[in-house]
């Protein structure tokens, strides 16, 4: 990787993107506390991060989709830029897992390609655990209604504007979990695994709760996945972005 | 109790704060052969967790295998309610373990406004807030820190303070502690007796006040064996103290996110409202290699880019120049993007020079205390800065990129007329005029605080300003200000003044005060949202407390003080000549580089000033009224390092 003259990644040699989970107790901390995290932890492993020019460098990370504080997840992404292509991608996990917080773990890592369009573009669904307090009958004809609804009109605000859309074409799929997604969590409550659109506006995981007045109360989130679309098939953001395409994960929606 | 206090978390603003899982946290182990040790800072996370004092303590005890110490914070009103919904008490950010489970709470007191926070813990731990109403079940409550410099106000709620260093003085305790504790925990007032005997340690139970009418007439030990008067502790050599070793690095934001190095202990500058500098004498550098290794290790660990070299004044260590240069130029691992701090900038050119060197980033602020507006003012408090060192300063700052000035100024001082008030619009207008050469940006932030005085210093016997007269000066002052282009102003609430006075030289019956404000819901009055003046004035009049006699009435020359039981190692003589001194506008120099006037400190407790350097750092005056623009010999005699290797001289 020679000549890192290219004007937005001037001083970037090498990117990669990186995997993570968040579980435990470290759910409580927030996006933002989760960018100095990263920060700190990369000056830490010594690895030659690319700094912004001008009076306050700042290290060059990118982040994807913010995940709400409390929730946990299996699947959060960092992009990181480096001033030199001398960095073991591969050794990532094992390096940087030791130096981050528990119940932060560092999963895996790929050498990002050069034209890979960043997290917060190219994600287009994100898939979620929530586990609810209910009856059980309550949730299944909760998911029941949501799920044969022809159309789902949430109000909702932004930027002080209040606007009416139909959500339902964003719930890409919902029902219960299956046993392997939530047998770490808490059994005494109900799990449900929902597939939500984040463009062209995302829906929220609050967001889809609140709809067709459900009789359950939300307790705990977890991400399990982020999904990037790509001519029909749903790739997940590490082999999206991969140089090459390694062991793609290719999932049918 | 993780598993009760998590679904708690999920309802609060900042959850992060009470989770613990800091990088350098510790999970000590608790057993029967070891005490257990809560320390508490009574304010938020944000605010407790990069004090230094309650770290260093944390370290100490915990390499100890007979002791075991957690840390905990105040819980915002927020959780603090959903904790007594549930009947849930205060609870280390360590392990989440209960605090009435605790041998000994100890509390870090820097300020007088947190004083009902105290109880308020207290009470969250499920402990009787009032000393007299512990049994042998409810662990100990301690405390340390400035505020434990006039202890009295707090006497009835804590059952031993620590006066001065706390290094050496936990490791006593805990001896006494364990003994105790070995024996069965058998009556409480067996080992509050016990820990009256340990230096440095104030058992408030084993003294009585005495009054006549308004007017304490004495303090004095309930017995024998409970010594007359309680020096302070003082640790003689820093460099035996590399502590914090491991800084927690907190997960979320905090006041101070980065690593902070103590760079020396003690000033000498003689400044007579800060009660700091007095308190702490003498002063005590620690090693420059030390300092460096510190930075270097402590970059690494934590990854930390920012650097704060810390003390009372960081521009005076002898080595400020090599040290800030040396860690400029280290390129070893990790070292690349860091940038020092001094938190404590010195008035002179000389310290901006430095300034510049060091800061990487962005020049857009700095920040200086010339403390009063006039020179004549400044000599009073004897802060001798001449008004060309400002200047000087100011002009090499904007010079060298800087676009905004803060400076810092007291109102409500000793002597002040209002020429004084109005001279500190003055200076910060000549500021701007000297800024506007270099960018028509350039802009002056006048910062004002109302003068609270403090015990162990000059001003002890001063009458403080009114809120009524406090508040004409803010107006004089802002009304002036307002003509002046680029001068902006701020400034500290003067009911809160007000507030701190009253703790500040409060005697024993002022915890009547205190207990009737926490009682009527008044926490976090630190906090201006939660400040209320009116449940401070009503709890003193509840109590017949006369609100003029305790803050605005100026003390008589051997009026007994609700500290004179107690030792900063000062004079009081000492303190009143210097009083006197003030009011006839005499200044007094730097005794590290000028022969000593004897305040008591060194000569009291057999222990000297650690300097490295017989020259005083280049810059400005040095209070000491001669140019010293580029350092100045000044013959004095400097004594080696007490033990050991390290610097001499």
């Amino acid at each position: 990787m020679s000549g890192a003259a290219a004007n937005p990644n001037s001083g970037v040699a090498l990117k990669a993107r990186l995997r993570y989970s968040k579980l435990g107790k470290v759910r409580f901390t927030s996006h933002r506390d989760m960018a100095r995290i990263w920060e700190r932890t990369l000056r830490r492993a010594g690895l030659p991060v690319a700094y912004s020019q001008g009076y306050s460098p700042r290290a060059k990370l990118a982040f994807g989709l913010a995940l709400p504080t409390t929730f946990e997840s299996r699947a959060e992404y960092v992009d990181f830029n480096f001033s030199t292509d001398d960095v073991d991608v591969t050794g990532f996990a094992e390096l940087l897992t030791p130096l981050l917080p528990v119940g932060v773990t560092a999963i895996d890592a790929v050498v990002l390609r050069g034209d890979a369009v960043s997290l917060q573009q190219a994600v287009t669904s994100t898939t979620w655990l929530l586990q609810v307090e209910a009856a059980p009958e309550a949730v299944l004809s909760w998911i029941e209604r949501v799920v044969e609804a022809p159309a789902i009109e949430l109000t909702r605000e932004r930027k002080g504007k209040e606007t009416t859309d139909d959500v339902r074409p964003a719930i890409h799929a919902l029902r219960l979990s299956e046993p392997e997604e939530c047998s770490d969590a808490d059994d005494s409550l109900i799990s449900i695994t929902a597939e939500l659109a984040t463009q062209p506006r995302a829906l929220r995981p609050n967001e889809l709760l609140s709809v067709l007045a459900p009789e359950f109360t939300f307790r705990r989130g977890r991400r399990l996945h982020q999904w990037i679309a790509s001519d029909g098939a749903q790739l997940d953001p590490l082999s999206a972005g991969a140089t090459q395409t390694p062991r793609a994960e290719l999932c049918a929606s | 109790m993780w598993a009760q206090l998590e679904p708690l978390l999920d309802r609060v603003q900042k959850p992060a704060r009470y989770i613990g899982c800091e990088d350098g946290m510790q999970i000590p182990e608790h057993h029967a052969g070891a005490v257990s040790w809560l320390l508490t800072y009574p304010d938020t996370y944000e605010i407790g967790l990069p004090n230094q004092g309650l770290q260093i303590l944390y370290e100490i005890l915990n390499e100890r295998p007979d002791a075991a110490a957690e840390r905990a914070y105040a819980p915002w009103t927020d959780l603090e309610a959903e904790l007594r919904a549930v009947g849930l008490p205060l609870f280390s950010v360590d392990t989440h373990r209960p605090a009435p489970g605790f041998d000994i709470i100890a509390f870090n007191m820097s300020s007088e406004l947190v004083y009902t926070n105290l109880l308020n813990c207290i009470d969250l731990a499920q402990v009787p807030v009032r000393s007299e109403d512990r049994s042998s079940e409810h662990p100990l409550i301690g405390a340390g820190g400035h505020c434990a410099y006039n202890p009295e106000p707090l006497g009835d709620f804590v059952d031993f303070y620590v006066l001065g260093d706390g290094e050496e003085a936990v490791s006593e305790i805990n001896v006494v502690v364990n003994t105790w504790k070995q024996a069965g925990k058998p009556d409480r007032e067996s080992v509050l007796r016990e820990l009256s005997k340990v230096e440095g340690v104030y058992v408030p139970a084993m003294y009585v006040p005495e009054y006549d009418g308004k007017r304490l007439t004495s303090i004095t030990p309930k017995y024998s064996d409970v010594p007359d008067t309680v020096e302070k502790r003082t640790v003689a050599d820093l460099a035996e103290w590399p502590y914090p070793r491991n800084q927690l690095v907190p997960l979320t934001e905090v006041v101070h996110d980065r690593l902070s190095v103590e760079v020396f202990r003690g000033c000498t500058r003689g400044c007579r409202f800060c009660q700091a500098g007095m308190i702490t004498r003498p002063v005590r550098e620690r090693p420059a290699e030390q300092v460096r290794s510190m930075i270097q290790e402590g970059v690494r660990r934590t990854g930390y880019d920012e650097v704060a070299l810390t003390s009372l004044s960081t521009a005076d260590f002898s080595d400020i120049a090599t040290v800030v240069g040396d860690t400029m130029d280290d390129e070893t691992a990790g070292m690349g993007n860091v940038s020092v701090s001094l938190p404590s900038l010195r008035v002179d050119a000389f310290t901006v020079g430095i300034a510049a060197d060091l800061q990487r980033g962005r020049r857009s602020g700095l920040t200086f205390a010339p403390e009063a507006g006039t020179w004549r003012m400044r000599q009073v408090i004897n802060k001798l800065i001449r008004e060309e060192d400002l200047y000087n300063a100011v002009e090499s700052a904007f010079s060298q990129g800087w676009r905004r000035m803060k400076l810092y100024f007291l109102i409500g001082l000793p002597t002040e007329t209002d020429e004084d008030t109005l001279g500190i619009a003055e200076l910060a207008r000549n500021c701007v005029a000297i800024g506007r050469k270099y960018t028509g940006s350039a802009s002056v932030t006048v910062s004002v605080g109302g003068f609270t005085p403090k015990p162990f210093t000059p001003f002890q016997w001063f009458g403080q300003n009114t809120e009524v007269e406090l508040n004409r000066k803010i107006h004089l002052l802002r009304d002036d200000v307002r003509k002046s282009k680029g001068v902006e102003m701020k400034w500290h609430d003067p009911k809160a003044t007000i507030v701190e006075g009253i703790n500040s030289r409060g005697d024993r019956r002022i915890g009547r005060v205190i207990q009737h404000v926490w009682e009527a819901g008044g926490k976090f009055q630190e906090w201006s949202e939660h400040f209320d003046y009116e449940k401070w004035i009503d709890a003193m009049e509840a109590n017949g407390l006369d609100l003029e006699w305790y803050t605005y009435r100026h003390r008589e020359e051997n009026e007994v003080f609700p500290w004179d039981h107690l030792s900063a190692g000062l004079h009081k003589d000492f303190l009143w000549q210097d009083w006197r001194d003030s009011l006839a506008e005499v200044g007094l120099e730097d005794c590290r580089w000028t022969p000593c006037y004897d305040c008591g400190a060194c000569t009291g407790y057999g222990i000297e000033h650690v300097v490295a350097s017989a020259v005083p750092p280049a810059g400005g005056s040095q209070g000491t009224g001669q140019d010293l623009a580029s350092g100045h010999e000044i013959p004095v005699t400097l004594l080696t390092r007490p033990q050991k290797s390290g610097v001499s001289a």
